[in-house]
């Protein structure tokens, strides 16, 4: 894990879990939340790194280079999972291909733009409703143990999971 | 080669489709877009290394730039519609900034939204020309097929220079003349086993 030296971060942590994984590929469109997480990632030569123009692209670049044998995380922010529905329904889902979601999330505590907070409240429903397991990070000291467990049975069931990153976790600076 | 969608020959994609399966000897990996793309490639002749889109519209090229990227020792076709195309037109930056070598796109352009009922496009409406976008995107090697002689001459590049490569294709109306089956996870299964099994470093 986690070198002695290197401050625990939310975005260290994920990172490690993302190598511990062998998930080598990242495509993203941007978020600031994010930007710790994404700046690491281009900065390590571990991973292929790169942004897209669209969240359902990226799903698309994941999903090939899944069946290709390399694996792929796809990282968003929450008003960016809202575009999804069709592409994982009838592409990961149906295909059974482990893509994984990382959303930042966006519309909930303390958000000021009424927009934003009625696409979070589509989030859960839609990967409730697609049987796409998901789970809410939130906090430093179990984040280690949900990225980790959560990538490992995507790949196991060779099913799409999300990681929800809870302002919890990245609105604490650490 | 041709650089304006004007005057050019109106081809079939049944047959073109043939044409390109048929110089495909190196375990190459196609990617079939939605709908009559796909129905097409089927007709063409099963192959392990072909995958199925069953939705998704839009996502054939980004797909094939995932398998390009996983495994750049092996070239990768994505068939893909223009009203599929037009839905996705960002990921022609994507491919242009990722630059992979191995990728071709193929076109076919016949300026309908063919499997709904033949609705014009609005790009047809337009005279869009998609590989003029493609190449102000960013990639260069970006060329309408004139006839099927140049339909030809263009694939063979694409199978022996670095990419990558779009290839445009007007064609005509005419629907496709099969249709797959409808087993997501039988193709998902068989091109995974199919890519399983590397293409050399050569």
């Amino acid at each position: 894990m986690t070198s002695d030296t290197e401050p625990l971060t939310w975005h260290a942590i994920v990172r490690q879990a993302l190598k511990d994984n062998d998930v080598r590929l990242v495509t993203y469109v941007p978020d600031n939340v994010l930007r710790p997480l994404i700046d690491g990632l281009h900065a390590d030569p571990f991973f292929t790194c790169f942004p897209t123009a669209r969240e359902e692209e990226a799903v698309g670049i994941v999903s090939g280079a899944a069946m290709a044998g390399m694996r792929g995380i796809v990282l968003m922010q929450t008003s960016g999972f809202a575009t999804l529905p069709n592409a994982l329904a009838s592409l990961a889902v149906a295909f059974q291909i482990p893509v994984l979601l990382m959303v930042s999330e966006r519309g909930t505590l303390g958000e000021f733009n009424p927009g934003q907070a009625i696409v979070c409240r589509t989030m859960r429903p839609i990967l409730d409703s697609m049987g796409i397991e998901h789970h809410t990070m939130s906090r430093l000291d179990e984040a280690a143990f949900i990225a980790d467990r959560t990538m490992r049975q995507a790949f196991a069931t060779r099913w799409p999971a999300c990681l929800i990153l809870s302002p919890l976790l990245t609105g604490k600076r650490s | 080669m041709t650089e304006s969608r004007d005057n050019l020959h109106v081809m079939n994609r049944a047959a073109l489709t043939k044409r390109l399966a048929d110089r495909l000897t190196q375990r190459e990996a196609v990617i079939g877009g939605i709908g009559n793309s796909n129905w097409d490639l089927w007709g063409a002749g099963q192959r392990p290394e072909n995958f199925y889109m069953l939705g998704s519209m839009g996502l054939a090229a980004p797909i094939a730039l995932g398998v390009a990227i996983a495994q750049p020792t092996r070239r990768v076709f994505a068939l893909e519609g223009d009203g599929s195309l037009l839905m996705q037109l960002g990921c022609l930056s994507t491919i242009a900034a990722q630059a992979p070598k191995n990728l071709v796109l193929v076109i076919w352009d016949n300026g309908i939204y063919q499997i709904t009922g033949g609705q014009g496009t609005p790009a047809a409406a337009a005279r869009t020309d998609f590989v003029a976008i493609a190449r102000a995107s960013g990639i260069a090697s970006s060329q309408w097929a004139a006839d099927e002689a140049e339909f030809d001459a263009l694939v063979q590049r694409a199978l022996t220079t670095d990419g990558p490569h779009v290839i445009g294709v007007r064609t005509d109306q005419e629907p496709g003349r099969n249709q797959t089956d409808r087993d997501p996870i039988r193709f998902r299964e068989s091109f995974m086993r199919a890519m399983a099994d590397k293409v050399g470093t050569g």
